[in-house]
C-alpha cells in the first residue's frame, strides 16, 4: 500500500518542505504515516538533531517490524499451523509489511536511511515443534512491538509520527490479543500495557 | 514542646521510611525482572543477536564490543563496561546516556522496574543452560 502520494496543492506544500531538509532550521518535518491519510500534514518545526532522533526511533521500530515479517514467514513455511491459523499469520504478517513501508518511507522523508532486515534472527527454530509453539513465540514477538512501541510514542518529538506509531501499537497490541486467544490464554490480561 | 517531639518523630519516621524504600529499590526481583525482559523481546534476545545485541555475556563486558554485531559509533566510543550501576544509567534514558545510539527507546524509568531486570539479566545472562 503507498504512503501519501502528494498529488495536491497541499502536496506541493509538503514537497517544497521535505526538499528543505538537512538545513539545520526546517519549517516542518512529519510525515504521514497512515496509508492514504493525505490530510495529515507537515507540522511542527524541528532541528536536525531531533530529527536525527526520529530517525533512529523509527528504525528501531523497523527493524522490529522486519524482526516480525521474517518470524511469521517462518511460521508459515513450518507446515506447523492448520489453514484459518496459517491465514491469519500471512494476514498479520501483511500488517507488519505495511508498517515496515510506512517507518521505511518516513525514515527516508527525514532524510535518514532505513534499516535493512537481517539475514538471520536466529529463531528458535528447534523448540518450534507444534501450532502452539509457533503461536506462542508469535505472542512474545507481538507484546514485545507494544513495549517497543510504547517506548517510541512518548519519545518522538514530531507529534504527528507519535501519532502514527500510537496507531501501529494498536495493531501490535491486537496482534497479541488474538493470539493469546489461540492459545487460550485470557487475551486482554491487564488494563494497562507495559 | 510537644508539637515539636511529634514532628521529630514524624520526621525520623519518613527518613526511615524512605530509606527502606531506596534498600528496596535498590534490590533487584529476578523473577519480576523476566516478565520486564518480555519488553526487549521485539528487538533483543539472550542467545541470538537480532536488532539488538545478544544479552549472554553481558556482564563485565565492554560496551559496544561484540565482533559479529553492528553497533553505532557511539556505542562502540561509549567506553563502560556493563554492570549494574552502567546498566541502570543506560536503561534509564538510552538515546540520553549514549547520543547516537542505534537503541530508540524511551528506557525504562521505574528505579524498581530496572533493579528487577538487571537483576534478571545478571542470572539469565550467566545461565549455562541459555548461554552456552
Amino acid at each position: 500500500m503507498t504512503i501519501v502520494k502528494p498529488t495536491s496543492a497541499a502536496g506541493e506544500i509538503r514537497r517544497s518542505f521535505l526538499s528543505g531538509f538537512g538545513k539545520l532550521s526546517l519549517s516542518a518535518t512529519a510525515i504521514a504515516l497512515l496509508a492514504g491519510n493525505e490530510k495529515l500534514a507537515l507540522i511542527g518545526t524541528a532541528s536536525a538533531q531531533t530529527a536525527n532522533n526520529d530517525v533512529t526511533i523509527l528504525n528501531s521500530a523497523l527493524g522490529a517490524e522486519q524482526q516480525a515479517i521474517a518470524a511469521y514467514q517462518l511460521g508459515a513455511d513450518s507446515g506447523l499451523l492448520q489453514k484459518p491459523v496459517l491465514a491469519l499469520a500471512v494476514q498479520f504478517q501483511g500488517h507488519h509489511k505495511q508498517h515496515a513501508a510506512a517507518l521505511a518511507k518516513a525514515v527516508q522523508k527525514l532524510g535518514g536511511k532505513p534499516a535493512t532486515p537481517l539475514k538471520d534472527y536466529g529463531f528458535p527454530k528447534d523448540k518450534l515443534k507444534k501450532e502452539a509453539d509457533v503461536l506462542a513465540f508469535a505472542a512474545t514477538l507481538e507484546k514485545g512491538a507494544v513495549s517497543a512501541y510504547l517506548g517510541a510514542v512518548p519519545i518522538l518529538t514530531d507529534r504527528e509520527l507519535a501519532k502514527a506509531a500510537a496507531s501501529i501499537l494498536g495493531d501490535e497490541a491486537m496482534h497479541w490479543a488474538v493470539l493469546r486467544q489461540a492459545l487460550g490464554q485470557n487475551p486482554v490480561p491487564d488494563a494497562f500495557v507495559s | 514542646m510537644r508539637a515539636l517531639f511529634a514532628a521529630c518523630l514524624l520526621a525520623f519516621f519518613m527518613a526511615g521510611l524512605t530509606a527502606q524504600h531506596a534498600a528496596l529499590a535498590a534490590t533487584g526481583d529476578a523473577k519480576r525482572g523476566e516478565e520486564i525482559y518480555h519488553r526487549c523481546l521485539a528487538c533483543h534476545s539472550l542467545e541470538h543477536n537480532r536488532v539488538g545485541p545478544r544479552h549472554c555475556g553481558l556482564f563485565g563486558r565492554k560496551a559496544g564490543s561484540l565482533k559479529d554485531y553492528s553497533y553505532s559509533t557511539a556505542m562502540k566510543k561509549y567506553g563502560v563496561i556493563w554492570n549494574e550501576k552502567t546498566l541502570d544509567h543506560f536503561l534509564e534514558n538510552p538515546m540520553k546516556a549514549v547520543p547516537g545510539t542505534k537503541m530508540g527507546y524511551a528506557g525504562v524509568k521505574d528505579p524498581q522496574e530496572r533493579a528487577d531486570l538487571i537483576a534478571y539479566l545478571k542470572q539469565a545472562t550467566r545461565d549455562p543452560k541459555i548461554c552456552k
